[in-house]
């Protein structure tokens, strides 16, 4: 492509390595002055590489870089500052005991000559900005007071103050709900109507559908295509994306639920500040079901599911299950009583990242036969019966039972959690988050291996906060507002805007159901 | 090239050049202090091996911190930072010394019962330590570093008691010969024993002339112990599982709080084995009034670093370390320079082991310039 003025950024022909491994092969990304650019690839795909070469953070082996027609050499992100290019992370950078105001002028301080500073004009031209691209963010709260959408405007406010021409935007929906994503989306719009350019890493099809004009694939390395995004749908997209057809669109059988396996009457949990953030909770989950739980982030999720696994004391009520209590036990109890559990954190509560696939695959059962003999680990079994599961989960590379699972993609380590989990033949499954941070075709196999494990009789419970997850894969729907179930729905009974409105707290009336 | 950098990113290169630096950095500070580094070094590496006395006094200096050097590393593999190995190395001391001037009883039953009750002091010691951070979340560094003082005027405190204090002296009552582990004490100072050793210059100098006692084989044993323990047994999964990631041992039904207490009594029994055994093992077989700590625990925390806290690598690093500051009195009596420059020289090897995570990384950078000059 030629280098010219009307484009905001061109790069041509980059190619980046560490050590042996090629990140980037000779890809190239050409993107027009106001407008907002995708960039589509799996995890690993080396999106964020690239953004990270354009913005200082690593420097290319190979490629010229041009910001509007005249060639650059970004050096560091300093450089890469002064030339207008402001980049949001996605894990944010602020100071949590800081105000918005103090996060913003961080580094960029108004102060007189005897160095005081400015607060009151450094918090009026922040207000100027808010106004201008709507971005509503109240300039005097703390960091660690406001919700994570805001915060995430915070970050772009930091780069807006800083005068950015061109914003690089990383994963930005990852942590946001479906009102924020919304909400992000207008603002993208509004700075694009100013005259900005974004660029924008992701690997959510319909969020490009909903934002971008053109979108360029990259996958392993590889540029694949650059297509304009009105022209195409999120399938060809997804195809492009992984290299072979996907379904998006989960298959499955209607479900044959048995008996009520696990029961959770009346429970209520407290928070970390002794407020009740799980209240008068009840739910059931029969064998051969999938009972997915719908809500916004906060609503009390993260506490239902420390309960359930005893990480934290219940207060009150009771959960059973096959019809004994287990609540304000141990989380050792738990598991004996044939629950499982993924848990939405991998890296915190699911793996021990400095240990070998194998280590983390007996985590378990490292104490019972025949993994343990006598006091010692049995290693050739422990490795043999690891074999076994990197085959059956088809967990990559194959040859991994003694690498760090650190060195695993974030697929193939949930691919690890599943097996382990699995394996332990559970009477309950609980997936919390399950697909969190994967790719395409992560997460069509982690909902295709959780139907599997229904089919084969397993009560499972999902919890999730992506609504379309939920929608897709479970047979019933609860749906969670404040600590609370606050109505359940079978599969394909209401639509996405009826349960939407239900997690923001919104009331039904009773015909709703029946009309849908 | 590439084996070059694949010898370059073995862990023990980046140790051995870190050492090499140090005596680098040393032969520096010998010049600008006026004296000649090849004389000082010449002056060392005889001292520690031109005489088989000399050997067996770096192994004798090398046993205690060997043990202690374990028990920092151990812990730190199960994630806690004992500074506190000094504080339970003192328990040891002084629990050997009440019990083996307390008790006689034939060498069989008062040889154990004497070391024991050192471990048992030490693990008391580490226990204290382990729990309070289990139960109530107090930093394992505060603790064990209060600990320290405890211990040191605990057994300053002992020294002065009525019933151990030796009249005219700033020490305790030696323990009762029957504790001691030297090899052979009584036979090698018999005259069947001098005649026997004599013919053997090399044995009846390092039999007689120093305190060659069982604390090496004890603390080789050891760390294999430790390591076994650590890489093949149940309980050290459970402990290094705990050690990389408390959340996700709890969450996989680990009790978190019972393996704090256990690594750290552990830890603890490992340094107050150290005291035990270099109560029972070298003269004057008891404690003294002290002034200031005497660091065998505290160097344990070096040779531990050296070691890159493997238990196997605390052997090797603790004779380096028993080499060094034996050896250095050496210099100081034949070139007259300071024992200070051993300390800085100590120093620097310490210092540029913590910065051995450079070596990897340069090795990185070699590859890639070779892989680009390959293109």
């Amino acid at each position: 492509m030629e280098v010219s003025r009307q484009y905001a950024v061109q790069m041509h022909g980059i190619t980046k390595m560490f050590g042996s491994f090629c990140a980037l092969n000779n890809v190239s990304l050409d993107v027009k002055k106001g407008t907002i650019h995708a960039i589509l690839g799996e995890n690993g795909a080396g999106k964020s590489t690239l953004m990270n070469v354009l913005y200082g953070l690593y420097q290319a082996e190979a490629g010229e870089i041009f910001l509007n027609g005249e060639k650059v050499n970004i050096k560091n992100p300093n450089v890469a500052i002064e030339h207008g290019i402001g980049m949001v992370h996605q894990h944010f950078m602020l100071v949590d005991n800081f105000t918005v105001t103090q996060n913003i002028i961080l580094g960029n301080e108004i102060a007189n000559r005897f160095g005081v500073l400015n607060m009151k004009k450094a918090r009026e031209e922040i207000l100027e900005i808010v106004k201008k691209y709507g971005l509503e963010v109240d300039p005097d709260a703390k960091i660690e007071d406001i919700s994570v959408g805001m915060q995430q405007r915070v970050e772009i406010l930091k780069a807006l103050y800083r005068g950015v021409d061109l914003l690089i935007l990383d994963e930005p929906t990852a942590v946001l709900t479906p009102q924020e994503i919304d909400d992000l989306i207008q603002i993208m719009h509004n700075l694009i109507a100013d005259g900005k350019t974004i660029i924008i890493i992701t690997h959510k099809l319909k969020e490009i559908k909903a934002s971008s004009d053109v979108c360029t694939i990259i996958r392993r390395g590889e540029y694949i295509d650059t297509v304009n995004v009105a022209d195409v749908d999120q399938e060809e997209l997804a195809t492009k994306m992984v290299g072979h057809a996907v379904q998006l669109v989960v298959e499955k059988t209607p479900a044959e639920p048995g008996e009520v396996v696990f029961e959770i009457d009346g429970l209520t949990v407290k928070d970390e500040r002794k407020l009740d953030a799980v209240k008068n909770l009840s739910l059931k989950v029969r064998r051969g079901e999938i009972v997915g739980v719908a809500g916004i982030d906060g609503n009390g999720q993260k506490e239902l599911v420390e309960a359930i696994t005893n990480l934290t004391r219940a207060e009150s009520g009771t959960i059973r299950i096959n019809g004994a209590e287990i609540q304000n036990t141990s989380p050792r109890n738990v598991i004996d009583h044939k629950i499982s559990t993924v848990h939405e954190d991998r890296q915190k509560r699911g793996l021990i990242l400095p240990f070998t696939v194998a280590e983390n695959m007996v985590i378990e059962k490292y104490r019972s036969q025949p993994y343990n003999k006598g006091g010692m680990l049995n290693r050739s079994e422990i490795l043999a019966y690891t074999k076994g599961l990197i085959k059956d989960f088809d967990i990559r590379p194959d040859n991994c039972e003694s690498q760090p699972v650190r060195g695993l993609s974030g697929g193939n380590q949930q691919k690890v959690i599943l097996a382990r989990e699995i394996s332990n033949e559970p009477d309950l499954l609980i997936a919390v988050q399950p697909t969190r941070g994967l790719d395409v075709g992560a997460i069509e196999y982690v909902h295709k291996t959780l139907i599997r494990e229904r089919d084969n009789g397993r009560a499972i419970l999902l919890i999730s906060l992506e609504l379309d997850e939920v929608m897709n894969v479970a047979d019933t729907i609860d749906v969670i507002y404040a600590g609370t179930i606050v109505d359940s729905f079978q599969q394909g009974e209401v639509d996405e805007k009826t349960i939407g409105l239900l997690m923001a707290g919104g009331k039904l009336n009773e015909n709703i159901r029946q009309n849908s | 090239m590439k084996t070059f950098v694949r010898i370059l990113k073995k862990p023990i290169t980046s140790t051995l050049i870190a050492i090499l630096f140090g005596f680098l950095v040393a032969a520096v500070v010998l010049v600008f202090a006026g004296y000649n580094p090849w004389e000082s070094f010449g002056a060392l590496f005889k001292g520690i091996f031109a005489k088989p006395k000399y050997i067996s006094n770096v192994i004798i200096k090398a046993t205690p911190i060997i043990l202690t050097g374990l028990s920092v590393a151990f812990a730190f593999k199960t994630g806690l930072f004992n500074i506190g190995a000094e504080g339970q190395y003192i328990a040891g001391t002084i629990a050997a010394v009440c019990v083996g001037v307390k008790f006689n009883f034939a060498p069989v039953v008062q040889v154990p019962l004497v070391v024991l009750s050192g471990v048992l002091a030490g693990a008391v010691f580490g226990g204290i330590i382990g729990f309070l951070k289990a139960r109530f979340g107090i930093h394992e560094v505060i603790t064990s570093i209060m600990l320290n003082w405890i211990g040191l005027y605990l057994s300053n405190f002992i020294v002065n008691t009525a019933t151990y204090h030796q009249p005219n002296s700033t020490s305790s009552y030696a323990v009762n010969e029957s504790s001691f582990t030297m090899l052979l004490p009584d036979w090698k100072t018999s005259k069947a024993g001098m005649a026997a050793l004599k013919p053997n210059k090399w044995l009846y100098e390092m039999m007689l002339k120093t305190d060659v006692n069982f604390g090496i084989l004890i603390a080789v044993v050891m760390a294999i112990i430790i390591w076994v323990l650590l890489y093949r047994s149940s309980k050290g999964y459970e402990l290094r599982a705990v050690g990389f990631n408390r959340d996700a041992a709890e969450f996989a039904g680990i009790n978190v709080g019972r393996n704090i207490t256990q690594a750290m009594l552990i830890a603890g029994a490992l340094a107050g084995l150290a005291g035990a055994l270099a109560i029972t093992g070298t003269s004057p077989h008891k404690i003294s009034q002290m002034a200031a700590f005497e660091n065998n625990g505290f160097n344990g925390l070096s040779v531990a670093l050296i070691a890159g806290s493997s238990p196997i690598g605390c052997i090797f690093a603790g004779l380096l370390f028993g080499g060094l500051l034996y050896g250095g009195q050496s210099v100081q009596q034949d070139v007259g320079a300071p024992t200070e420059i051993i300390n800085i020289m100590i120093g620097t090897i310490v210092f540029f082991v913590a910065l051995t995570k450079i070596v990897p990384s340069l090795a990185d950078k070699l590859e890639r310039r070779g892989a680009q000059r390959a293109k």
